[in-house]
């Protein structure tokens, strides 16, 4: 039952479907800072070594952990902080990127696990070309473009494998993903093992790195990202994940292809009987998804200074995981993709400030970020009850 | 081959027992994804348990089979309870099941690395004092005997340099599969996953045997868990265990959801885990399987073909699947 508005006759703007998500959103991630604080408590109290103002410190610094400025005369300082501000901007890029990825593929029904396996070809893909063509002497600007489009087509065909599994086979895109990234992990590192030009010898200490592309040239210009966070890592790289966040939104809302893509997602079947090609359809969203994760990828490692561990097949990238919560506060919508991509990696910058500068450490801002997918998961819970709330007051009238 | 035997049954047992932990949860309707999680979890119960018996020395090195025991205990009740968060979700608030797993997935390393970190100020815990070894592993001396004693080829084998905790993974995975496909109980749970709607209607409660089949998944993924940490990485918690968890999935897939299948699948995939592992000191150990690093195959191959394999027989078989017909659709009373 929606509550419309005496005056206009038309729905109150927080009956909406959308201010519903929002809330059921800004809900989770009170309660997943709330369990965050309680731990930090329950820990202040047990642990010798943490006093009071310790836990008070540790509270501060998970909510304003990102405009935090150190320590002044033992006292915490807080203001506006240009290295952690832009730092969270550039960490937040490749988050945007394998959120949109995710919720891309939702938006198709498809749960996109596959996103750590998606990035790691696009890591491939962009350090191979990006180091290949930046040795070869030809434009810094050709060879940007060459390695940030072979990450993305390297993503997008790792992408496909688990959508004609599930377009042909019908088998569930979940376990295909796992499985794929898992391959990817140890493709990756068979690959670089196999290739010595990449790995980074030259510097002792950065044994088992890949060189960073900044050595030869090939970064993402700042785009005026320098002059308003001076000293931190951000570039343009968080300009142009905004651009893809905006064409995606354009793409599954203003365009009959995404609204054949929704239609899949909403019910393959109807959609199949209107004469949507289900099949193409499940592909292709898979395919956008995994271009858009290894995109992210691309943009992480075009930095320049970021540098590729690359014996990785022991573990996955956590920026791949990172993308389900990211599209689920969300809901799946690709502009708040970007807010909730800077807000998890706001988390991550309070991480870091809490283990530089209390007794606590990073792993606070995981376990928040983990609650808060916890909760997401019955998000439409949360959801119902509000709609019961509503019909309840109708009723009342 | 000694050592290739026993390798191998290391790195598969381990991962037979997630697999029968996946077939419980999934068994009963619910897709546990969690497993890699509720691993996790369970060696760092484990491990944190070993290490605050010793600190307090109510064990000493004598008692280590004793010991390990009850870590195995631990983590298993740990892990159940720890998977208690996932059937809360997918059963009582009819949560999306994958998230919910995944969720767990995150939060476990998120929790035991900053606990980890508290207590060691670094990313690994391990035993205070010893080594996995010289605790656990059970050894001529272990029964009195001098140090180069020998029973004979097989039992070598067997019971010479090898953890209990292995053979007690065996006895509950034979435990587990009687249960679920001889029992009353076990018929009752999967019929659970295949059509709740009409086990309900027959009077058995789905919300309980759902409960009971994710429970069972807990204690069991918990104990591999705790296994995989004791014999694979020397007693430490490091807030992984190498996508094991996932693996398991793996073998519960490639072995179609019954455990004969299923323990065939772990051998096999247990192998070639340990042939990648072990690549390099085959050839110390002089078992005559040099050779197949002298073919000149890289190692990631072999980590990569479990999963390459699974990929391949879900292609084939897809239509054939014993995939519980029910599982991933939570249970709502409403729609009978």
């Amino acid at each position: 039952m929606l509550r419309l508005d005496p005056d206009t006759g038309k729905q109150k703007w927080y009956g909406s479907d959308g201010a519903k998500s929002v809330l059921s959103a800004i809900i989770s991630i009170l309660i997943g800072m709330a369990v965050g604080t309680l731990i930090i408590v329950f820990v202040g109290l047990t642990k010798e070594g943490i006093s009071l103002k310790g836990m008070w410190e540790g509270i501060r610094l998970v909510f304003l952990g990102v405009f935090s400025t150190g320590r002044d005369g033992g006292e915490l300082t807080f203001g506006f902080n240009p290295v952690n501000m832009g730092n969270m901007l550039f960490r937040a890029t490749p988050l945007i990127m394998t959120g949109l990825s995710v919720a891309v593929a939702f938006k198709t029904g498809l749960f996109n696990i596959g996103a750590p396996g998606q990035y790691l070809m696009g890591t491939m893909g962009t350090l191979t070309v990006g180091l290949t063509l930046g040795n070869s002497g030809c434009p810094v600007f050709v060879a940007w473009i060459a390695a940030f489009l072979a990450g993305v087509i390297l993503g997008g065909l790792w992408g496909a494998i688990p959508g004609i599994f599930k377009a042909f086979l019908n088998i569930n895109e979940v376990i295909t993903c796992i499985m794929t990234n898992w391959i990817a992990a140890n493709l990756v590192t068979w690959w670089f093992d196999a290739h010595d030009i990449f790995k980074n010898s030259a510097e002792g200490g950065k044994v088992g790195y890949i060189i960073p592309l900044k050595n030869v040239d090939v970064v993402t210009p700042k785009m005026g990202m320098d002059v308003l966070f001076p000293g931190s890592q951000a570039n343009g790289g968080f300009w142009i994940a905004c651009i893809i966040a905006i064409g995606m939104y354009v793409m599954m809302t203003k365009t009959t292809f995404g609204y054949e893509l929704t239609a899949c997602g909403s019910n393959r079947h109807a959609a199949k009987y209107a004469g949507i090609n289900d099949k193409k359809n499940i592909i292709l969203s898979m395919v956008i998804a995994g271009a858009l994760s290894a995109a992210g990828a691309s943009l992480y490692y075009l930095a320049g200074n970021t540098e590729f561990f690359w014996s990785t097949y022991l573990s996955l990238p956590a920026e791949g995981f990172n993308g389900i919560p990211v599209a689920l506060l969300a809901a799946n919508n690709p502009i708040a993709v970007v807010f909730s991509g800077v807000f998890m990696s706001m988390l991550n910058i309070a991480g870091t400030q809490l283990k530089s500068l209390t007794a606590y450490n990073e792993y606070i801002a995981d376990i928040i970020i983990a609650i808060i997918v916890y909760l997401s998961a019955f998000s439409m819970f949360i959801k119902q009850l509000l709609n019961k709330r509503d019909k309840k007051k109708g009723g009342n009238k | 081959m000694v050592f290739l035997i026993q390798q191998t049954l290391l790195f598969a047992v381990p991962l037979m027992i997630v697999a029968l932990a996946g077939v419980c949860a999934e068994r009963s309707g619910v897709i546990n994804l969690a497993l890699e999680g509720i691993m996790i979890f369970g060696a760092f119960i484990g491990v944190l348990f070993v290490r605050i018996m010793q600190e307090n020395n109510i064990f000493g090195q004598e008692q280590g089979q004793i010991l390990m025991l009850l870590a195995l205990l631990m983590s298993a009740v740990c892990g159940a309870i720890f998977s208690l968060l996932l059937a809360f979700s997918a059963i009582n608030l009819k949560a999306d099941q994958t998230i919910g797993g995944t969720a767990l997935n995150m939060l476990s390393p998120a929790i035991v690395l900053f606990f980890i970190n508290l207590i060691a100020q670094q990313n690994t815990l391990g035993m205070t004092k010893g080594g996995a070894a010289s605790w656990f592993m059970i050894r001529p001396s272990t029964f009195g005997l001098p140090k180069d004693y020998s029973w004979g080829a097989i039992l070598d084998i067997l019971i010479n340099k090898v953890y209990l905790s292995t053979y007690i993974c065996l006895l509950v995975f034979v435990g587990v599969s009687i249960f679920l496909y001889k029992t009353r109980l076990g018929l009752r749970l999967r019929s659970c996953g295949e059509n709740p709607q009409a086990a309900d209607s027959l009077g058995i409660n789905v919300y309980k045997m759902r409960y009971i089949g994710v429970t069972i998944s807990g204690a069991l993924a918990g104990m591999g868990g705790f296994t995989y940490a004791l014999t694979t990485a020397n007693c430490t918690s490091t807030g992984e265990v190498a996508g094991y968890g996932f693996l398991a999935l793996a073998v519960m897939i490639f072995g179609n959801w019954t455990p004969l299948n299923i323990a065939l699948g772990g051998l096999l995939f247990g192998l070639f885990k340990c042939i990648a592992a072990t690549y390099s000191t085959l050839d110390i150990n002089g078992d005559g399987v040099y050779m197949l690093s002298e073919i000149g195959i890289s190692p990631y191959v072999y980590r990569m073909l479990p999963y390459l394999i699974t990929l391949i027989v879900l292609a084939f078989t897809s239509k054939k699947s014993r995939v519980p017909k029910a599982e991933g659709i939570p249970y709502d009373k409403g729609q009978r």
